[in-house]
């Protein structure tokens, strides 16, 4: 096929509709100046809606020859995506009118970034891969940086930058290896190609390996994990909250997709590398966030330690590790809004306060926000009923069904230890000593975010039905042929 | 058939003359000039073998850009070339040791150079003479319709890298801005005032 067809844009139609959205945004935003922003922010949550609904009533299959890929799995994570990026643009309103950052590039660079995201959710061929990854990755640098006149924010975006920039490189290089020998980038060609993973050369394992690395950079996780606590205390906390929630949505979408998909064949390759670095962040998420005082610092440890949990589900190989990564995601989305909603909310005469002991006492002086805050809290440790039990529930049944009975432990294990430093949050927000109040009110749009967020968290387990069918849809629509499960057979 | 040869000799030798040249000359500004002289030999080297769309991009993206780039930045750092080179002696000895280590990976790559067997039967099947089709044509055929969303995703790429720029360098400070109109209706009257001085006194 070298014709463009109609089928083509239907099944981009998504991604065409935010990137001529994302554009008109833009001419409003300049014929405008800064006047708008609130305007454009509004505009800008409208199109994530819309998008959601073309993105669930899609075309599905291949187009473009074969470059990009619409499935259920992708139309799920485009979901959360844009639910994590529609939900941070509603939380940010108050802090970019306050914090002099109300400048229109802030909502049209964001939707630039879900646009890069979509890409990488949908890419079905190594050069598309790259697209959305810098898609998505420009945008954020520029984010990262974007309190300018800050020392602190200037500094995050370019260590994000420059470290971005060499996990892209590494990223490249081993597409380039896999290209080199297999003759081709297309996922659907390379996973012909590789097969069952008999028989195949070692440049390709070096590949595989290289863009393993560039992947892992993106998700965070330990051993690529160096940039996180710096970029996520140094950006604007707003920036940070999308940081921890949409792109970690796409990165591990597309870790997904590269490694069952294309590299199906080369299961007991990666499965030693995801393995490792499950192991890896979940202990240093665990242990690192111990001695951190800036909230936003242990909020970036708690990431990484959630990517482990994630990761122990892709380790797994099996449909239901990635049922169980889908559910994972699904509440650590809505927890994630949450944390961060509340994390926005703490001002103290008119400033950010970040620091942990500043929360002493919310208890007294906003039972609401400490209430919301501690269910948040409890449902990243893990503790049932709460939503958080389940993703880690059904990531840790998968990783038991497949037999990687250590990987299990040492997650339960590491869940015991990240449940101190959470806790220790709840205990300085109720039994501490009490500092001054927090600036009241909190802002109707934060309120409501975060109210939405905890009955989610709250209520999850009593209508649990859409996410688990939607989660069950998606990760059969990838239609594993299952090395995990040959590999327990075997084991057996 | 011996006028091309001569052309791709002449050329190549000054692409070498000048590459050496580059980073022989005393003056940096003189070797930006000749990295700018080795790209035009390259890219006439390109014209040569018929691959006139890169020669294009060689002279548009290298010439045009990049080297004008560092022309930019040679000029306005204040290099000292002499201090640079102090150590030159000193590092010789290791910089061709791995010259030559480069120079034996070359001849091992290139001696164990071998076409597979289909290849050679590819090559017997008959093509378009080169003459037939340019290859900026073929690549705009390619470009335009199997990677059309490739080529756009890499547009909108570059326009997020110009808005990045714009966001954060671009200042509006309070500049003092020409209003023509206000110029000219401007009256002697308004600017110049005159005043009787006499003589033995001051204003």
């Amino acid at each position: 096929m070298n014709e463009l067809a109609l089928s083509d844009l239907q099944t981009a139609l998504p991604e065409l509709w935010l990137a001529v959205a994302g554009m008109a945004l833009l001419m409003l935003g300049v014929f405008t100046s800064n006047r708008a922003t609130r305007l454009i922010v509004g505009l800008a949550i409208l199109v994530f809606i819309v998008a959601g609904v073309l993105v669930n009533t899609g075309r599905a299959g291949t187009a473009f020859d074969g470059l990009i890929i619409d499935d259920t799995f992708g139309a799920f994570m485009k979901t959360l995506i844009l639910i994590g990026s529609g939900l941070t643009l509603v939380m940010s309103l108050g802090y970019i009118r306050r914090e002099g950052m109300e400048r229109f590039e802030f909502p049209v660079l964001i939707v630039f970034a879900t646009l890069g995201m979509f890409v990488m959710v949908s890419a079905n061929d190594l050069m598309s891969l790259y697209i959305g990854l810098e898609m998505q990755s420009l945008a954020l640098y520029v984010c990262a940086a974007f309190q300018r006149d800050s020392l602190r924010s200037t500094e995050a975006g370019l260590k994000y930058f420059v470290l971005g920039a060499v996990a892209s490189g590494m990223l490249l290089y081993g597409a380039s290896m896999v290209y080199g020998f297999t003759g081709t980038t297309s996922f659907t060609a390379l996973a012909a190609e590789l097969g069952n993973g008999s028989d195949i050369s070692l440049g390709v394992v070096v590949g595989l390996v290289f863009i393993a690395a560039g992947l892992a950079f993106k998700v965070s996780a330990v051993p690529f994990h160096m940039w996180t606590p710096d970029v996520y205390e140094g950006a604007p906390s707003p920036v940070t909250a999308f940081f921890s929630i949409a792109p970690k949505v796409a990165a591990v979408a597309l870790l997904i997709r590269v490694l069952t998909g294309p590299f199906g064949g080369l299961f007991a390759e990666w499965q030693q590398i995801v393995f490792l670095l499950a192991v890896a962040s979940m202990l240093l998420g665990a242990f690192g966030a111990i001695a951190q005082t800036n909230i936003k610092r242990l909020m970036a440890y708690s990431s990484i330690g959630h990517v482990g949990y994630i990761l122990v589900g892709l380790a797994a190989g099996t449909a239901e590790g990635i049922n169980g990564i889908a559910i994972y995601l699904a509440t650590y989305i809505a927890m994630g809004i949450g944390a961060w909603g509340c994390i926005l909310a703490m001002r103290r005469q008119q400033r950010m306060v970040e620091d942990i002991s500043d929360l002493a006492g919310l208890s007294r002086s906003n039972p609401g926000l400490a209430a919301a805050f501690a269910i948040f809290m409890f449902s990243m440790a893990g503790i049932p009923p709460l939503a958080g039990f389940f993703g880690k529930f059904y990531v840790f049944l998968a990783a038991v069904n497949a037999g990687l009975y250590t990987l299990a432990v040492i997650g339960v294990l590491t869940s015991a230890v990240g449940a101190f430093y959470y806790i220790r949050i709840v205990k300085v927000m109720y039994f501490d000593e009490a500092g001054d109040a927090f600036d009241r009110p909190v802002g109707r749009e934060l309120s409501w975010v975060i109210g939405i967020a905890a009955a989610f968290t709250l209520l999850f387990f009593v209508y649990t039905g859409p996410v688990l069918d939607g989660a069950d849809a998606a990760s059969r629509s990838l239609g594993i042929v299952a090395g995990g499960e040959a590999q327990t057979a075997a084991l057996e | 058939m011996i006028l091309q040869t001569l052309a791709f000799y002449l050329f190549a030798a000054v692409l070498l003359a000048s590459a050496v040249m580059v980073i022989a000359s005393r003056n940096p500004v003189h070797s930006v000039l000749f990295l700018i002289l080795a790209f035009f030999n390259a890219a006439a080297l390109f014209v040569l073998i018929g691959a006139e769309f890169l020669a294009m991009i060689l002279v548009v993206v290298y010439v045009g850009a990049v080297a004008v780039l560092f022309l930019f930045v040679v000029m306005m750092l204040d290099i000292n070339l002499t201090e640079l080179r102090q150590g030159f002696l000193q590092y010789l000895p290791v910089g061709a040791l791995i010259g030559l280590v480069l120079v034996i990976e070359l001849i091992m790559v290139l001696g164990g150079w071998q076409l597979s067997p289909e290849l050679a039967a590819m090559a017997q099947t008959p093509t378009a003479a080169m003459s037939e089709y340019s290859n900026t044509a073929q690549l705009g055929q390619v470009l335009y319709t199997r990677y059309a969303f490739l080529f756009q995703g890499a547009g909108i790429v570059l326009l997020i890298a110009m808005m990045g720029a714009i966001v954060l360098t671009l200042r509006h400070r309070d500049v003092k801005r020409q209003k023509i109109a206000r110029q000219v209706a401007t009256k002697p009257g308004d600017t110049i005032e005159i005043r009787k001085i006499r003589p033995g006194e001051g204003v």
